[in-house]
């Protein structure tokens, strides 16, 4: 997090220098050597190429920068706004400072919150002040909260001994869990829905029959139809790409993480499908840098697809985040995959007309496109046929906070919170009251107990002024303060807000400076909620004052 | 056309056009901030005080980003639409310092701000940050700062000159110096486009602002003019207060397109210096004339008397003649000025001509595009640009060679880098890396000197490759035959080693010129200051003539002209060989006419040039000159050479606004008029004519220049009867053919207009050249040129490579902004700039005083460190008087433009004991 205030230094010294900071031969040589692989050097690898520096240094020196601005042949500033922007990048004021090689990020969005991450940050602070420890969002583990990271290594159930133990073991990576293989997931017929495909012997206008008729909806969390995404974007003119989504960040959701792992093949098939579908020249994978392992897990598998000759080399290709929720946002993930800061755009043009580069783009999310060999296989009407209380299909339940089995819960669309918590979920913790739930991660605002009965599922939440989102389901109980779960969920967003339009920018920063106060300005609130929702260029604008409008409308004793 | 609703009622939107154009159209005032709807700022959408409710749509949309579809209804005005609005005003207004103490309450906020009249204490205030004031002329107070990312475009996409970031994110988002540096520190040249554009005042001139940054100065009235530095010719809004000038802004002009450069913004404070002239001055009977070696703490009082105006023009008019009378015409000269309006250029030459019957008459030209305008008469007939610089827009490969556009022509650069970033190919070729290289395809870092060889070897490589233009070499140009018998000796891979560049860059190089659908070459003094300077000319002009990159949009040759009128002077005559529009003294049937025109007997023998006058004032064959407005002590080469003429010259009048170098060896003193005081016509390096306009009255008794020259001619005799510039504008449009079709009062309507022009009410060309060449045969010529050394080559007593030019904050001389507060505070010290390996090897520190000599002389000043200086070389900028870089330059001249080698000769750099 940078200091507001921070004393520029400026490096003119007087006139014996040209203006601005100059580079130096011995920074230039061990930039060139850095990044020796990576010439001629592509403005859009910006992020990539800091990532290297960011790595080896464990900071980035202004030195660097500016060696890195020469060879990039992009000014200063191109290079400062971005790296600037994105939280994993550590930008430190001199060339002379020292930096701790281990840091130490304690997740303080909402289900880490309620396990009492705060206190675990605190000692941690007291306890490693060589090391660099900082608050982070949302790791993607909630159901094992709190979660603390430790370089890259994620700790589970996180307590301080914990992560002393990891430093003295010097444990920092990622550690995946077991996946299905290459040959396994060939064995089970992988790769023959892309290889029928490819050859012409199943068509798009099947493809846009089975899945009209399973109903697939972006699982992003947008909700929009598959199969009509594809058909917008191969309306436009070619050359066409896609992108996938893989920039899971919404506080709660850990479903796409759980896929990548589980059955990376599965999802590379559907990208590769989807991809072939709207005849993309190219797709790039943006995920998160949180889910390191995974990068690697998939880099691994695309090199061996790559050795087979599934796929020509280069055709998918890998872009880590870093660091930035709002890089979910389509319009900001293709802003951060050209090398840039992750600003949404506006609309129109949309990202299928006018996306990547400039290009019509399909942009889908993990979730989606892993779920099109197993529709195609099994067909669009064994999809439709799941679902309950009126709705159709199947949908992954990101399940965290006060139940007994958190998790991941793949079942009907159409349940409702209850039924979650009782059949899927083991009931409520021990001690603790159903109280209210988030049914869509931070931003689908917050329900109270009372429409517990209510069928969760695009659509069914929008009278109730929520949306399901990722699905990302957070249990609360009795025991919360929900004036807390409040400004919790709008410091995150303060957090993260990319800064672009006035109504996000000032707004989210506003609104925690009056939720903060002892009694909540609930009329002035109101206004400025309304201002954000209606005139923020994204989502997370638009949806940032929800669980503040949820709380005001549903739990006036707990604001009062 | 696009039908739609606009608050019920219908309106037509032109294809393309926004809701917020389309209002604004139609008289619908929407609010807007991050929207500047000025050229060149594409709209951003961020800030949202424009939003608009469309249809039923969910959210509201900023209207000006925003195109209008057929049959939308889109609502201003609801409600909840003001509400919305008002609201995204009342969040900015929470973090502003306030309105009392605001660095600029006029700003575009608070005005929409009291529009909507919000309630700015509607929420509390949520951020705080320091001011940066370290910058000479720009205040920076971004607690005032709304993020609407306007000053980013205008550094970036405007000026292109990247220093300015929106750097962290939310709530701390920043607009950032680099890398978060404070303002003074950071690479900005301050060009204040961002001052311009905020509408805030979070960046402000200093000029408006008091010590505590609030804003005090309020303009009373604004006048267009011109910007009085560079050829580019930007056209400004000149703020004043009092009668004087405390602000000037760019206009949309045709060169500049509302862009200024730091000269043009903040540079404007000369005029207002303590050391302006304001009374006549007659040297004191006995003050000898000896030269001067420190001018810093000199007394005006103990070298001149103050005289009345009618003394001092009887005086020189007295003096004048009777050098005339007694040693003959030619040993009378005059120096006039490229800064001067075209009139006073006119009437200059005019009088020298017809009051002194010689042609020994010159001004600057002479050291800057004299061997360009030599090689381009020769070879197509016409000495000024083919295409404008704006011209890039359309091209598809653009050369720039020995030019530093970013120091010397920066709003002429912005439009490079543009096309740059746009995705066209640039090709920077120059021994000094610079702020272009980045924005490059290719930088060609050759040796010093060697242009000829690795030009020739580019035309060798297109005539081998058979690149060129076949049918337009037929039809078009002459000399063909010979050049490609001629070429043979300039194989790339035998020049590589001669000019430093490998072959095979030479050959892409001259593959991407010749091939590339347009072509466009622009050149400065590193091409001309040679004495191979016209042959460096001559190799531009065939590679353009070969391939046909001329006379069509997107292709051509452009020397970049260095001051804001010297394309207008030389227009006018004021050179030795020429009357006005290049017409040869020497041509009889010429000859006659001017006589008849001007009624009055004239030289018929072409004059001396610039430095040829100081040669012959040293010989004493030249003994008085009349100098209006230059400096040749410090323009000249050879300074000690120059200083020995102007103490020999029996009568020197200098006619100028400050008590230059020059100055301090004459014995008349004309306090005359700066650009600002006073009205007239200027043409830029694209060969627009300009108006110029008097934004605020002379000092004291000094007068405006045109009405020095007139008083001087009748005191002479010649019985002038002009009263304002208009008149003497109508007497060259009558013998000027290029001026034809082009009056005062259009210019002074239009504000600018291309010559030539074919009609009253038509524009201008912009390109010339399409069908024929303005030559006797009509065609283009091609001149073959063979390598030639510099005249003084390194040795082992003097290793390095000198050479001079400008920096960007100091014009020329540095008469004018050394005494700019702001300027000279950005660069207030002589340098030399050296690259770090020689600086190892020499055992120097940056900042370290050194001795830099020649065979010429010797000057004292410090180093800096300097990247884009090659191995070898050593850069000295002529502006500073305490070091002056014309002590050590070399005088020898190219043969046909008479212009001498600044560009390089033999010195040697010792520490300084």
């Amino acid at each position: 997090m940078q200091n507001i205030n921070k004393k520029a230094p400026g490096r003119r010294n007087k006139v014996f220098f040209n203006k601005g900071r100059q580079a130096d031969n011995k920074s230039l040589k061990e930039a060139e050597n850095l990044l020796k692989e990576y010439f001629p050097l592509k403005k859009d690898m910006l992020i990539e190429y800091l990532h290297l520096f960011n790595d080896k240094y464990n900071a980035l020196f202004p030195k660097h920068l500016r060696a890195l601005s020469e060879l990039c042949k992009l000014s200063m500033s191109e290079i400062y706004e971005v790296a600037s922007f994105y939280a994993h990048f550590h930008i430190v004021n001199e060339d002379t400072d020292t930096v701790a090689d281990i840091t130490i990020k304690v997740c303080d969005s909402i289900t880490c919150a309620m396990y009492e991450a705060e206190k675990i940050y605190n000692n941690a602070k007291l306890k490693h002040k060589n090391l660099r420890v900082e608050k982070a969002p949302c790791m993607g583990r909630c159901n094992y909260a709190p979660i603390v990271e430790v370089n890259h290594n994620h700790i589970l159930n996180a307590n301080n001994d914990k992560i002393s133990e990891a430093i003295a073991d010097r444990k920092f990576s990622y550690k995946n869990d077991s996946y299905i293989n290459y040959e396994e997931y060939v064995k089970s017929g992988g790769y023959q829905l892309f290889h029928k495909i490819n050859s012409g012997e199943i068509s798009f206008d099947k493809m846009i029959d089975v899945f009209s008729k399973a109903g697939l909806r972006g699982l992003g969390g947008a909700g929009f139809p598959a199969y009509k995404k594809w058909q917008f974007v191969k309306s436009y003119n070619a050359p066409r790409l896609m992108c996938i989504n893989a920039d899971e960040g919404e506080p709660g959701t850990f479903k796409d993480r759980y896929y990548l792992n589980k059955d990376p093949h599965r999802f590379i098939e559907g990208t590769l499908v989807a991809a072939k579908l709207v005849e993309a020249e190219k797709c790039y994978i943006y995920i998160r840098d949180e889910y390191y392992g995974l990068i690697k897990l998939i880099e691994k598998q695309i090199n061996i697809l790559e050795e087979k000759n599934i796929f020509s080399k280069g055709y998918l290709e890998i872009r880590r985040g870093a660091g930035a929720y709002i890089c979910g946002e389509e319009s900001a993930l293709i802003e951060s995959i050209e090398g840039k800061r992750g600003l949404p755009r506006n609309r129109p043009p949309y990202v299928a007309e006018v996306g990547l580069f400039g290009r019509p783009t399909l942009v889908h999310n993990v979730e989606t496109v892993y779920w099109i060999r197993e529709i195609f296989d099994k067909g669009g009407e064994w999809f439709s046929s799941c679902g309950r209380n009126g709705r159709k299909g199947l949908r992954t339940f990101s399940v965290s906070g006060f139940v007994k089995n958190q998790g991941i819960k793949l079942t009907d669309a159409g349940i409702t919170v209850n039924q979650l918590i009782e059949e899927h979920c083991g009931g409520m913790l021990d001690g603790h009251i159903f109280k209210g739930y988030l049914p869509g991660g931070a931003s689908g605002g917050i329900l109270p107990e009372s429409l517990g009965d209510i069928p969760l599922d695009f659509d069914t939440l929008q009278e109730y002024d929520c949306f399901i989102g990722s699905a990302a389901i957070v249990i609360l109980s009795d025991k919360v303060d929900m004036k807390n779960i409040g400004l919790n969920l709008m410091k995150f967003f303060e957090d993260e807000s990319c800064g672009q339009c006035t109504p996000c920018r000032n707004g989210t920063s506003m609104a925690v400076k009056l939720m903060k106060e002892n009694i909540w300005n609930v009329e002035l609130l109101t206004k400025l909620s309304k201002t954000m929702n209606k005139a923020s260029i994204c989502g997370l604008g638009q949806a940032a004052p929800n669980p503040l409008q949820s709380i005001i409308k549903h739990f006036k004793k707990d604001i009062s | 056309m696009i039908k739609f609703k606009l608050n019920g009622k219908e309106i037509l939107a032109n294809e393309n056009e926004t809701i917020w154009q389309a209002a604004k159209r139609n008289e619908v005032e929407i609010p807007h901030l991050c929207h500047a709807d000025e050229v060149g700022y594409d709209p951003d959408g961020n800030c949202r005080a424009c939003v608009v409710q469309i249809d039923k749509e969910r959210t509201l949309a900023a209207s000006c980003i925003r195109k209008p579809a057929e049959g939308m209804e889109v609502n201003s005005i609801a409600s909840e639409v003001k509400d919305t609005q008002k609201m995204i005003f009342e969040l900015l207004a929470a973090d502003q310092p306030c309105k009392e103490t605001h660095p600029d309450p006029d700003s575009k906020f608070w005005n929409w701000s009291e529009k909507l009249a919000i309630d700015e204490k509607q929420f509390p205030k949520n951020k705080i940050i320091k001011r940066d004031i370290s910058h000479p002329s720009m205040h920076v107070n971004l607690e005032a700062c709304i993020n609407c990312n306007l000053c980013v475009r205008a550094c970036r996409e405007v000026q292109s000159n990247d220093v300015i970031g929106m750097a962290y994110r939310g709530h701390k988002t920043k607009v950032v110096f680099d890398f978060d540096d404070e303002m003074g520190s950071s690479s900005c040249v301050g060009c204040g486009e961002c001052v311009q554009a905020c509408p805030t005042g979070a960046l402000m001139e200093k000029s408006l602002l008091n010590e505590k940054g609030s804003r005090e100065v309020f303009p009373d009235k604004t006048v267009n003019s011109l910007c009085p530095y560079c050829g580019v010719g930007c056209q400004t809004k000149v703020y004043v207060k009092n009668n004087k000038i405390v602000q000037v802004d760019g206009r949309d002009g045709p060169a500049n397109n509302q862009k200024l450069c730091v000269k043009g913004r903040f540079g404007f404070d000369y005029i207002h210096d303590k050391g302006r002239l304001t009374k006549p001055l007659i040297r004191i009977e006995g003050v000898e004339k000896k030269k001067i070696e420190d001018y810093s703490n000199l007394q005006v009082k103990d070298f001149f008397r103050e005289a009345t105006w009618s003394e001092v023009i009887n005086l020189s008019a007295k003096k004048l003649k009777n050098i005339k009378d007694k040693f003959g015409s030619s040993a009378v000269c005059g120096f006039g000025s490229a800064k001067g309006s075209n009139e006073e250029a006119y009437l200059f030459q005019k009088l020298i001509r017809t009051a002194f019957k010689t042609n020994n008459v010159d001004h600057c030209t002479r050291l800057c595009h004299a061997s360009s305008v030599a090689a381009l008469m020769e070879c197509i007939g016409s000495g000024a640009v083919s295409a404008p610089f704006t011209a890039v827009k359309d091209s598809d490969c653009m050369i720039v060679i020995g030019a530093r556009p970013t120091t010397n022509h920066p709003v002429a650069a912005t439009y490079f880098k543009r096309a740059a970033k746009d995705g066209k190919k640039l090709i920077i070729m120059d021994p000094r890396k610079q702020d272009l290289s980045r924005h490059a395809y290719r930088h060609l870092q050759f040796k010093p000197g060697k242009d000829v060889a690795l030009l020739n070897s580019m035309i060798y490589t297109i005539i081998e490759e058979k690149l060129y233009d076949e049918q337009y070499i037929a039809s078009m140009t002459e000399g063909f035959k010979a050049l490609q018998e001629n070429i043979k000796k300039f194989k790339p891979e035998d020049m590589e080693k001669v000019c430093g560049i490998k072959a095979e860059d030479i050959r892409d190089t001259a593959r991407v010129y010749a091939k590339s659908e347009r072509s466009i070459i622009f050149w400065g003094m590193g091409i001309s200051q040679h004495i191979h300077g016209t042959d460096n000319s001559r190799c531009l002009i065939t590679l353009a003539l070969i391939t046909g990159h001329i006379g069509r949009p997107g292709t051509g040759l452009h020397p970049l002209r260095g001051q804001n009128n010297v394309q207008g002077a030389s227009d006018a005559g004021l050179i030795p060989m020429v009357f006005p529009d290049y017409k040869s003294v020497e041509d009889q049937n010429i000859h006659n006419n001017m006589e008849a025109f001007w009624q009055t007997e004239l030289d018929n023998k072409k004059g001396l040039t610039v430095v040829e006058i100081i040669d012959n004032v040293c010989k004493g064959k030249i003994k008085g000159m009349y100098v209006m407005g230059e400096n040749p002590v410090m323009s000249d080469p050879d300074q000690n050479h120059t200083i020995e003429g102007m103490t020999k010259l029996e009568t020197l009048v200098v006619q100028d606004i400050f008590m230059t170098e020059t100055a301090w060896y004459a014995d008349i003193i004309l306090p005359a008029s700066a650009h600002a005081e006073k009205n007239g016509t200027f043409t830029n390096t694209n060969r627009q004519v300009q108006m110029g306009r008097k934004v605020i009255d002379a000092p004291g008794e000094a007068k405006e220049d045109l009405d020095i020259i007139i008083d001087l001619a009748n005191a002479l005799g010649l019985n002038w009867k002009y009263t304002h510039a208009s008149d003497v504008f109508k007497e060259m449009a009558d013998i000027m053919p290029s001026l034809k079709n082009i009056t005062w009062e259009r210019i002074d309507f239009e504000d600018s207009v291309t010559y030539p022009c074919e009609d009253r009410d038509k524009p201008g060309s912009e390109i010339v050249f399409a069908q024929k060449f303005p030559t006797s045969s009509g065609l283009g010529k091609i001149v073959p040129t063979n390598i030639i050394s510099p005249d003084e080559l390194p040795d082992q007593e003097f290793p390095f490579v000198l050479t001079t030019g400008r920096l960007l904050e100091h014009w020329h001389t540095g008469a004018m902004t050394r005494r700019s507060v702001t300027l000279d505070k950005i660069e207030p010290e002589a340098v030399v700039s050296m690259n770090s390996l020689d600086m190892d090897y020499l055992k120097l520190q940056p900042g370290k005083k050194v001795k830099v000599k020649t065979r010429r002389g010797s000057i004292t000043l410090s180093v800096r460190q300097d990247r884009e200086i090659p191995k070898g070389m050593i850069f000295i900028p002529f502006c500073f008087t305490e070091a002056a870089a014309n002590k050590l330059t070399n005088p020898q001249l190219d043969p046909y433009g008479k212009i001498p080698e600044f560009k390089y000769c033999a010195a040697k750099v010792e520490m300084n004991n």
